[in-house]
């Protein structure tokens, strides 16, 4: 019997960890990622879950309740696996108690990331086993796998994901058994000379940590998501991931060796099919993962100009690759109509609370270090108001440093609200403690926007829709040490511009606090509408200037040289700020 | 049945994502293997967005190659064009006749398409237009406009109406059902004439 349901590989992972008896879940939101604990909890009745402030504390949660004797999860996109790798790198070497699963996607071509890194290095820099699915059946089966590998082995496992695996919906067999699975939890007992690695404590882990790799070698040459799959034997191609998915349509009569489990490598498995093919093919995703290992095995592999290790793979890659090798396929027909076109990027939505800001920012002529977030869209035209971007919570550092190395002018740091609780405290802890004088100006939108309206410490809930404290900023900033705090409504464009003209020219560090709530994330979308008078509007430009959506361009003035403005009534949600920049008072409320 | 690519494109915040939603649950309770294929993210803030949908009786990858779709599902008139390399020659075209100005072109920085018309009816003179907006408007609810268009889709499918409908009740909740099954009702409605 079968029960058979449509799931992305991310709700996989949640529908796995309800049936393999998971009892803690902790993780911060990340495109592709997110889906993940939002699904988990859905099975909140039997599975703890929660947003963690950030990817280290998710994966120090789930460490603790592994050590406390149960199933846990964590789950990031591949730079939050970064910020987690701290207590990742020392727990491989104590070992996991309770079963630990690691969940890390992978962005291949950066569909919604800042870097392409190809996390499986990380997984093998840590020694511990990985798991790469290549639907969201396999992500259901390997996650449940993962569980007892990490027990078995005391180990935490990981499986990765992709953007490609993530966000892609195949039927899933859940068994007709389905359903919420009690696990004996295994309980914890102390034991000092596991769970504090102290150099005398930490040697004897790392000779075991060594044993344990070939272990797990010998499991992947025998686990049944390693196989090898018949066919034409002058071509044999090992390949994992969701590209066995390419290679299958492209490579269709050829001998695979499809590895679900490739970290340590199952060694012994592809000399075999090494052995047994004419041409050993080796086909992955990003980096040259495999490939470098089956060559260090002394395997030859087929060489061929290609390009295959960045960005993201897709049939017609394979096609090239298949042409170039075998020279039997054409490159299909591909007809473009695309020339010309003008571009749609993603834009600050209509009515957002941080447009005001950055408007400003610009006026002032302020050099503005950025962050990850909706607002990161502030350093395209027209606001044009960002200078940098690394990583979450770095904005801060980086116009410190700025600061420090003599920067001339107005210079802040601009960070949302959730992307503050997750690395700016830290941040602008250095700078109070260091003398700095970095304006540090938080987008307070009570919300994580860009992945998708996530509670965070600031929203006042939790994941699971329950009451929560929510962290007042200021107090926090004041409890460092700051003496300028400022709070500041984020429509008002007269206010922004004084508090932020005084703060960024003010010789102490300070903080400011521009909120409003998201206004998709608390659906005030359609508060009111603003119109246009065509007999006031003057063509001047000056709304234009803030990269409304809403705000579009109407009938030519000046020769056509410019523009007078007209407001989408459906886009509108009346924020108001429009209003502000008109001197004409052409623009005022319809309803 | 027969096998069958299809690739939604559109604008975010269009609805691109349900309707494929709906289209993929439909195949699979037509008993296919199906793949359904999004990408989004950054894209949700009105930039372009494109969903895919593979149903066969095995799918292998996910992704549709370059000129390999039989049927290209656009819900604005733009982005049909900017999405025309994933049609495979002789393959079918679903328009919805609407215009959406990216912000690029609303806020002036780049220019607009001033020959839109004869751009789409050279590319696609057998396309099948529907007036999705205006019909969902027609019917009181804009937002169903996404719904008219799975209602014209499905009847360039081989599933039968009731399995459509199926996979809409199963995927839209209860007090818009209603609204959402007049929409596809007549999308369909819309385009068999």
């Amino acid at each position: 019997m079968s029960k058979k349901v449509l799931l992305s590989a991310n709700e996989a992972v949640a529908w796995a960890a309800c049936k393999a008896g998971c009892s803690v879940a902790s993780a911060y939101p990340g495109t592709p990622s997110t889906e993940i604990l939002e699904n988990v909890a859905k099975f909140k009745e039997t599975i703890y879950c929660e947003w963690a402030v950030n990817e280290k504390v998710g994966m120090e949660v789930a460490i603790g309740a592994s050590i406390a004797g149960v199933r846990a999860l964590t789950a990031m996109k591949h730079v939050g696996l970064n910020v987690a790798m701290d207590p990742l790198m020392t727990y491989t070497y104590v070992g996991a108690n309770g079963g630990l699963v690691v969940v890390t996607a992978d962005d291949p071509g950066m569909h919604s990331s800042q870097n392409e890194q190809d996390s499986r290095n990380l997984v093998r820099f840590a020694r511990a086993p990985l798991f790469e699915p290549a639907d969201s059946q396999e992500t259901f089966d390997m996650i449940q796998e993962a569980f007892e590998v990490s027990e078995t082995y005391r180990v935490p496992a990981f499986v990765r994901l992709t953007t490609r695996t993530s966000h892609t919906s195949t039927v899933v067999d859940v068994g007709d058994d389905f359903g919420p699975r009690q696990v004996e939890g295994k309980g914890y007992v102390k034991d000092i000379r596991r769970y504090i690695p102290v150099p005398m404590f930490a040697r004897p882990h790392r000779l075991q940590a060594q044993e344990r790799t070939e272990q797990l070698r010998a499991y992947g040459c025998g686990t049944r998501f390693n196989r090898e799959e018949p066919g034409d034997r002058r071509l044999g191609i090992v390949t994992s991931g969701v590209t066995y998915q390419y290679v299958k349509e492209v490579f269709p009569e050829f001998a695979v060796l499809k590895l679900g489990f490739t970290n340590p490598l199952p060694a012994e498995l592809i000399k075999r099919f090494a052995a047994s093919v004419e041409r050993l093919l080796v086909i992955e995703e990003l980096d040259p993962f495999l490939e470098e290992q089956i060559r260090a095995l002394g395997l030859k592999v087929v060489e061929h100009k290609t390009e295959l290790n960045m960005l993201e793979m897709n049939p017609l890659r394979l096609t090239a690759l298949r042409q170039e090798l075998l020279g039997d396929v054409a490159l299909p027909e591909v007809r473009r109509a695309d020339a010309g076109l003008p571009t749609r990027p993603p834009v600050l939505c209509a009515g957002c609370s941080h447009r005001g800001v950055f408007y400003t920012l610009a006026k002032l002529g302020a050099t503005v270090t950025g962050d990850i977030g909706c607002y990161t869209l502030g350093a395209f035209p027209p606001l044009s108001a960002m200078d940098t971007t690394i990583c979450m919570g770095a904005c801060i550092g980086n116009a410190y440093g700025m600061e420090k190395a003599g920067h001339k002018g107005r210079l802040c740091a601009v960070i949302g609200d959730s992307t503050f609780f997750h690395s700016g405290l830290t941040g602008i802890l250095n700078v109070i403690y260091n003398g700095g004088r970095t304006t540090t100006v938080v987008l307070d939108n009570r919300i994580t926007g860009m992945t998708g309206h996530q509670e965070n410490p600031g929203s006042g809930k939790t994941l699971c829709g329950d009451p929560a404290p929510a962290t007042d900023i200021a107090e926090v900033a004041r409890a460092m040490g700051f003496k300028r705090v400022v709070t500041v409504p984020a429509y008002d464009l007269a206010a922004l511009e004084q508090v932020l003209a005084e703060e960024l020219d003010a010789p102490e560090p300070s903080v400011v606090i521009a909120g409003a709530p998201c206004r998709i994330a608390a659906k005030l979308w359609n508060l009111a509408t603003y119109g246009v008078d065509a007999e006031k509007c003057k063509a001047c430009g000056a709304c234009f200037k803030l990269g409304c959506p809403a705000i579009t361009r109407g009938e030519a003035a000046a020769g056509g040289k410019r523009f007078k403005c007209v407001i989408d009534p459906v886009q509108c949600s009346g924020c108001n700020l429009c209003i502000q920049t008109c001197k004409f008072g052409a623009i005022s409320k319809i309803r | 049945m027969s096998a069958m690519n299809v690739s939604l494109v559109g604008v975010g915040g269009q609805g691109i994502l349900l309707t494929s939603d709906i289209l993929a649950r439909t195949a699979a309770r037509a008993g296919l293997d199906v793949k359904k294929s999004e990408i989004h993210g950054m894209a949700q803030r009105g930039g372009s967005v494109i969903s895919q949908v593979r149903f066969a009786e095995r799918v292998y990858s996910p992704i549709i190659q370059d000129g390999a779709s039989d049927l290209l599902v656009s819900f604005e008139r733009i982005e049909a064009l900017r999405w025309r390399h994933l049609l495979r020659a002789g393959g079918k075209v679903l328009l919805n006749n609407l215009n959406l100005a990216p912000v690029t072109v609303s806020s002036g920085q780049q220019p607009g398409v001033d020959d839109l018309d004869a751009r789409l009816a050279a590319e696609y003179p057998g396309a099948c237009v529907v007036e999705g907006l205006r019909i969902a408007t027609d019917l009181g609810n804009a937002r169903a406009m996404n719904l008219v268009i799975a209602g014209a889709l499905s009847t360039l499918t081989p599933f039968e109406v009731s399995v459509w409908e199926e996979a809409i009740r199963e995927r839209i909740p209860g007090k818009m059902l209603e609204t959402n099954l007049r929409a596809f009702a007549a999308g369909r409605d819309a385009v068999r004439g």
